[in-house]
């Protein structure tokens, strides 16, 4: 590998295992404040344990989630120098302003979890409310400076100066509202996925009618609705995703699709993979005309084919694979959200069926699956530039070429982390019981919250 | 004042701040290990209890640094992004692997042992790195043209400068932490640790000033330049000698109260930071225009002017908002935890 690839997969790497705990961080915040309105309209106090036992895995999450969001903004700039050259003079905004998210995040969650007991459910609802609010907020601006990478403006080039900056224009760039939309509604679903998987399995291993099996059963439905929800919302934004990127970048989506001819009438291929040499994506499943209809809405939509951009401009053909992956968990998704629903509104059913059950649990892994594809179609579909058409990433990169050491340093620390993390959330929950917390939580007079957590 | 002064006023502004509080929160981690055998003078647990609540603040204080630092001078990035490649992904793992076990021995006790040997060694390593960077900006060892440097590590690691810079901010590091412990303890009414860390600031802090003297004066031989610069503001340097003293009278002062201790820690450390001020703004005006000698200057580095009003409109904005909001429940955490402390004592 050369060191630009190291430098990638470097970066990369770091993005990969970030995003987990980033996107997980956007969703469960949510669903604390969903569980916290449910305590407001039925009084159970269920689900105050659920919000609690929420907030502690968030804690621990967080553990994670913010080192390697700290490695993230740092190495930023000690791997792709060039780059971060042009953000800073250009698309600084979006990073000032995501401190300040992050700062509102934690202040409200420190008075989340210290003041919980002793301040009013409103006030808990408000500054469960700040905590969602600063946790997307800070989605939505990182977000933005990759929907600036694909979609540069507020400045130009001009014999390799940086001239007309316009921060502000830079920071409305065009697919703003779209990527952000786009990160934020995929991390509700994954944040309500990921839920419903533990909860699910949580079922599969506790008898019926016991109370663990009861909390489960309602941390489940909480999640089915709200996952629902919010795959059919990323589901129509994903629609105006690809409409963007027909207009905005076209060899993005020629490559997502396997198309090389521009034409109207052109197919859309689920599966297979697509050959450089026979210009076709092989063993897939074709859908004649359906690509020009989504993505000019009509059959006559004239689609751009690769080879109408010169071969360096390609992105990797395999991103083809993955954005397939990304639509058909999604699509999976939403049919197992709203199948269960079914089952349980129209056939009155008190549980679910054990494959059902089983299917949940895959939910929140696939659906964590799904981001990672969706990242990886996102940024390697750009190629070979980190600012379109503007900036190449062989001109983003660190002129220092020894990184294969920093890598393996970084590589241990993300596994280190990794397995840490898992180890300490199940030595904690194993043991600190619902009912233990339950019990806790009807005695007035004990602390539900750790002031640690 | 030119917005290219006014802008590397504020980078120094968040350097010196975190200096400070990362100093105190490393020293902590430092601390605790040291005394982690000594459990009847509840040193370990003071610092400890320190420790939690602060580190949060001073992970988000780093990376706020860094976007400041590329936000006001995008045309420093890249050089300044090879320079620090090494010593910067050094730090960044060993930050990582800190704040991940100070979560997670939260919610696993057997971890709290492995965090305070954790805590402990990268308390100092971490500082030593850190302090690094300010040897690798004035001793100008970055060879290469424009777009193609590199730094050059032996000449960096035979530098007697650099080392003296490397005991300098260690000894910083564990004399303001011991000095906030004292402090802090003697708050929380731990008498026993009051004294253990009130000794090691009186220990830690004339070496403190050994070193820095010792820097002086291996500038003075490798960085003339900056000597020089900084020799012209010798009666600043002498005024932060002054508060040196007095920092050291007030540890020695009786206590003007019934309980029999003696010294004044809440003096002691802010004259001290008095002290630091002065120190850095001296070092700081004396290193302009340079942000790394002699390849970047402030004004080849500056920002674009429309972009320079955009970023500083939000950090007034952003100030505005968020420091009332942090003073209030920093006081409260600081509070809380010091009564959660003494429960816990009571406990016992």
């Amino acid at each position: 590998m050369d060191h630009l690839q190291i430098a990638r997969a470097m970066f990369g790497t770091n993005m990969a295992v970030h995003i987990i705990f980033a996107t997980i961080g956007v969703g469960l915040p949510l669903m604390m404040l969903a569980a916290e309105l449910m305590y407001q309209r039925t009084k159970d106090l269920q689900y105050v344990v659920m919000a609690k036992r929420w907030t502690k895995t968030l804690a621990v999450l967080l553990g994670v989630g913010i080192p390697t969001g700290t490695i993230a903004g740092v190495q930023l700039s000690l791997l792709w120098p060039g780059f971060m050259e042009v953000i800073g003079r250009v698309m600084a905004l979006p990073f000032q302003i995501e401190i300040y998210a992050f700062m509102v995040e934690a202040l409200f969650m420190s008075i989340y979890v210290y003041a919980a007991e002793k301040i009013k459910p409103w006030a808990r609802i408000v500054s469960l409310f700040f905590v969602a609010f600063g946790a997307l907020a800070s989605a939505v601006l990182i977000s933005n400076v990759h929907a600036f990478e694909g979609t540069p403006a507020g400045f130009r080039f001009e014999n390799g100066e940086i001239v007309d900056v316009d921060p502000w224009a830079a920071f409305f760039n065009p697919s703003f509202l779209v990527t952000a939309g786009h990160t934020a509604l995929t991390a509700y679903a994954t944040g309500a996925f990921v839920v419903a998987a533990v909860a699910a399995y949580k079922m599969l291993k506790n008898k019926y009618g016991t109370t663990e099996f009861n909390f489960h059963q309602k941390a489940l439905k909480l999640s089915i609705v709200l996952g629902l929800f919010f795959s059919f919302l990323t589901a129509l934004n994903g629609h105006a995703t690809t409409q963007h990127l027909y207009r905005e970048q076209p060899e993005k989506l020629a490559a997502a699709e396997g198309l090389f001819e521009t034409r109207d009438h052109a197919g859309l291929t689920l599966l297979g993979y697509t050959d450089r040499e026979a210009q076709e994506v092989k063993y897939g499943i074709e859908f004649p005309g359906l690509l020009s209809f989504l993505s000019g809405n009509s059959f006559d939509t004239v689609v751009t084919g690769l080879n109408d951009f010169p071969e360096e401009y390609w992105p990797p053909l395999y991103v083809h694979i993955l954005f397939n992956g990304m639509v058909i968990i999604g699509t999976g998704l939403i049919a197992l959200s709203l199948f269960a629903l079914v089952w349980s509104k129209l056939l009155k059913k008190d549980t679910y069926p054990k494959w059902i059950l089983w299917l949940f649990v895959a939910s929140g892994p696939l659906s964590v699956i799904s981001i990672e594809f969706g990242w990886i179609f996102a940024c390697t579909g750009r190629q070979p530039w980190t600012i379109y058409r503007m900036l190449t990433t062989a001109d983003s990169v660190t002129t220092y070429e020894n990184l294969g050491f920093l890598f393996t340093m970084f590589i241990i620390v993300y596994i280190v982390l990794c397995v840490s993390v898992v180890f300490t959330l199940v030595y904690y929950f194993k043991r600190h019981s619902i009912s233990d917390d339950i019990y806790k939580a009807e005695q007035k007079d004990v602390r539900l919250f750790d002031s640690n957590s | 004042m030119s917005d290219a002064l006014l802008a590397i006023t504020l980078v120094w502004g968040f350097i010196f701040l975190y200096a400070i509080m990362a100093s105190m929160d490393f020293g902590a981690g430092f601390w605790a290990m040291t005394y982690i055998k000594k459990e009847e003078t509840n040193a370990t647990k003071i610092a400890n209890s320190y420790l939690s609540p602060t580190w949060e603040v001073t992970n988000t204080f780093i990376v706020g640094l860094v976007i400041a630092i590329y936000s006001l001078f995008p045309g420093a990035v890249f050089t300044i992004g090879v320079a620090l490649i090494v010593p910067a992904s050094l730090i960044l793992v060993l930050l990582c692997i800190r704040s991940a076990f100070l979560v997670f021995s939260h919610s696993v006790d057997k971890y709290e042992k492995v965090l305070t040997y954790i805590s402990g060694i990268t308390g100092l390593i971490i500082p030593g790195l850190l302090i690094s960077v300010l040897p690798i900006t004035h001793l100008g060892f970055l060879e290469g043209v424009r777009g193609n440097e590199e730094l050059n590590l032996t000449k960096l690691f035979t530098s007697p400068n650099e080392y003296a810079f490397l005991l300098f901010g260690i000894l910083s590091t564990l004399f303001l932490s011991s000095l906030l412990l004292s402090d802090y303890s003697k708050q929380a009414d731990e008498m026993k640790a009051y004294k253990i860390y009130r000794r090691d600031a009186m220990i830690t802090g004339p070496l403190m000033l050994v070193m820095a003297l010792l820097v002086m004066f291996t500038l003075k031989n490798e960085a003339n330049w900056i000597y020089v610069e900084m020799m012209k503001n010798s009666a600043l340097l002498l005024l932060s000698l002054v508060f040196f003293v007095l920092a050291g009278i007030a540890l020695y002062l009786p206590y003007f109260s019934k309980r029999e201790v003696k010294g004044m820690p809440r003096l002691a450390v802010v004259s001290i930071i008095i002290q630091y001020l002065i120190g850095s703004y001296v070092y700081g005006i004396a290193h302009l225009p340079y942000i790394i000698y002699p390849n970047v200057t402030i004004l080849s580095g500056f920002t674009d002017p429309t972009s320079f009003r955009a970023v500083f409109a939000t950090y007034i904005v952003g100030f505005a908002i968020l420091v009332p909001g942090f003073y209030y429940f920093w006081s409260i955490f600081m509070k809380d935890q010091r009564r959660k402390f003494k429960r816990r004592q009571m406990t016992n």
